[in-house]
């Protein structure tokens, strides 16, 4: 289980972006962090997976446990050996690669027999990119690059993917294929899921457990099925106002306040 | 067979030895830029400092020329990691324009370093090879250009393969084209910055030696890093058969140029011509010859 801890996340040592947030991740669940542009999701992920050193960032405050023990502030590629990866927002495939070489890059710090073996175990999962396995990743389609994306993660047999905006600019068939297989991934190969999501819709779809954030702080949380059927999530990240039918006259005064904003 | 084409022949051949051994200096680039994004603009002076110090060691302090060789090559690889962790590491994530000029500033340094340990006089690196001429039916070539080129084929195979087929060359071209993604894989971008320079190292030792053979040793060496600027551009910074291909155009370029032109205007065409043919080419294909294009999708 992945637990953070009241972390804090500074930028250049002066942007403060997550003011103390706490998230559990238990084991073999899907757990989703919902919150619009700049509410700090992706900050979450890249402080668990320790890409956030490159980019200036630094945990000064709180802890980040898996099963018990500390990873913040630890090397990217140290966490990646203790079985967590990320999944970057817009894909992020090695262009220049071939699929098949980025599954390769993807299994860098397994053994070369364990790298065959996952890279069959991905072409099972996802067939399209075994098709595609030659093809300059590039070149491939969104969907494709999504699909190789979450496969390239899988070649360093993680226990946790961190999935940031997997639905971004893909169509919702697409979408549900890559939902459908992340599901069997969880009841398969028991991966934990770390879902950030802009698409609240889409997330609560699949998640067990979600999290509201925004300006850096949890605001929100709750079992998906209770957050779906949050007034406040509804209106504000669903897009679904309330049953009575409003007249347009009414429109401009209807600004319904955020109820945990005090 | 008629005495022009006698001479055509001859000029393309040699052109092609001189392309050949052009194309183990610009490999030296090839590898940087590969794995770092940056141009390593002190390639032309890593050549330079390595060929220096084996001559050197050679004539001041009477090494035997192996002994020589495997001195510098050690001092060589101790550098580049330390050039890599001192120099190059802090600047990670900052921009590429920070570590050419860093580049630019140790290419310098070792033009003023050399002459000031050594002294600044021409001194001779003698491989073991006969001085006569190879004949072979028509063609006369020289064994000290054969066995360059022989040299620079074994290498730039070697490091093909190494940079297609091998995990790391994969790795390593994963972290060329993206460092953050590579380091969210797994893999350590730093190790493979300290390989990619140390390789880079090692090559412009090979450059070192062969040109040190091939033309004497002083700073003047370092002008083989210009040199060498047309064959990278021509055949695509990030590719090693572009760089092949690149460095035998250039060479028998050149070749023709000093052949047939030279005698009209008196010299001088074989040091412009391979700029000349650059420009027409980026203007045809900015990325080069082999390079790879940007790509984007709409």
């Amino acid at each position: 289980m992945l637990k953070l801890n009241n972390v804090e996340v500074i930028y250049d040592s002066v942007i403060l972006v997550l003011k103390g947030i706490s998230i559990e991740v238990p084991d073999g669940k899907i757990t989703t962090v919902l919150g619009a542009n700049g509410a700090g999701k992706t900050t979450t992920l890249k402080a668990i997976s320790g890409i956030l050193r490159s980019e200036r960032g630094e945990v000064t405050r709180g802890s980040i446990e898996l099963d018990g023990n500390r990873i913040d502030n630890r090397a990217p590629h140290s966490i990646v050996k203790d079985g967590i990866v990320q999944v970057f927002e817009g894909r992020r495939v090695f262009g220049n690669l071939s699929a098949e070489e980025n599954l390769v890059a993807g299994g860098h710090i397994v053994s070369k027999a364990k790298m065959r073996a996952n890279m069959e175990k991905v072409y099972e999962y996802f067939p399209r990119i075994a098709e595609r396995r030659d093809v300059i990743s590039g070149y491939l389609s969104g969907g494709e690059q999504q699909m190789l994306a979450v496969g390239r993660a899988l070649m360093s047999d993680p226990k946790l993917i961190l999935l940031d905006e997997p639905s971004l600019g893909l169509a919702p068939m697409i979408i549900e294929e890559i939902w459908g297989i992340i599901r069997r991934l969880r009841e398969e190969q028991n991966v934990t899921f770390l879902l950030v999501e802009q698409n609240a819709t889409l997330a609560l779809e699949i998640a067990d457990y979600g999290y509201v954030m925004e300006n850096g702080a949890v605001v929100l949380e709750g079992p998906a099925e209770q957050l779906r059927d949050n007034a406040d999530i509804k209106e504000f990240y669903l897009g679904m106002s309330g049953e009575e039918k409003r007249s347009f006259r009414d429109v401009k005064h209807y600004r319904r306040r955020k109820r945990w904003l005090n | 067979m008629d005495g022009e084409t006698q001479f055509l022949i001859e000029l393309v051949t040699n052109g092609m030895l001189t392309g050949m051994m052009y194309a183990l200096v610009a490999v030296g680039f090839v590898l940087i830029y590969k794995s770092t994004d940056a141009i390593n603009f002190a390639q032309g002076e890593f050549c330079m400092i390595a060929a220096i110090f084996i001559a050197s060691f050679v004539f001041l302090y009477g090494f035997p020329l192996w002994l020589s060789i495997i001195v510098v090559l050690v001092l060589m690889i101790l550098f580049n990691v330390a050039l890599e962790r001192v120099v190059l590491r802090p600047m990670i994530g900052r921009p590429v324009v920070a570590i050419i000029m860093a580049t630019i500033g140790l290419a310098l340094m070792f033009r003023g370093l050399g002459p000031l340990l050594f002294g600044a006089e021409t001194r001779p690196i003698n491989l073991p090879i006969p001085d006569l001429p190879i004949i072979w039916g028509p063609l006369f070539m020289s064994p000290i250009d054969v066995l360059g080129a022989a040299i620079s084929v074994i290498f730039l195979a070697g490091f093909g393969w190494f940079f297609l087929k091998s995990r790391i060359g994969v790795a390593m071209r994963a972290v060329a084209d993206s460092h953050q993604v590579s380091m969210a894989m797994g893999i350590n971008v730093e190790r493979y910055f300290v390989i990619a320079w140390v390789l880079a190292g090692v090559v412009a030792l090979l450059g070192g030696i062969v040109w040190g053979n091939a033309i004497g040793v002083d700073t003047q060496l370092a002008a083989l890093g210009l040199k060498v600027f047309p064959v990278v551009i021509l055949g695509g910074l990030d590719s090693i058969i572009g760089v092949v291909v690149g460095g035998i155009i250039v060479g028998v370029v050149e070749a023709l140029a000093a052949g047939y032109l030279d005698p009209y205007v008196g010299g001088g065409t074989k040091d412009f011509t391979p700029y000349v043919l650059m420009i027409l080419v980026l203007m045809v294909r900015p990325y080069g010859i082999f390079g790879k294009p940007i790509i984007e999708r709409i």
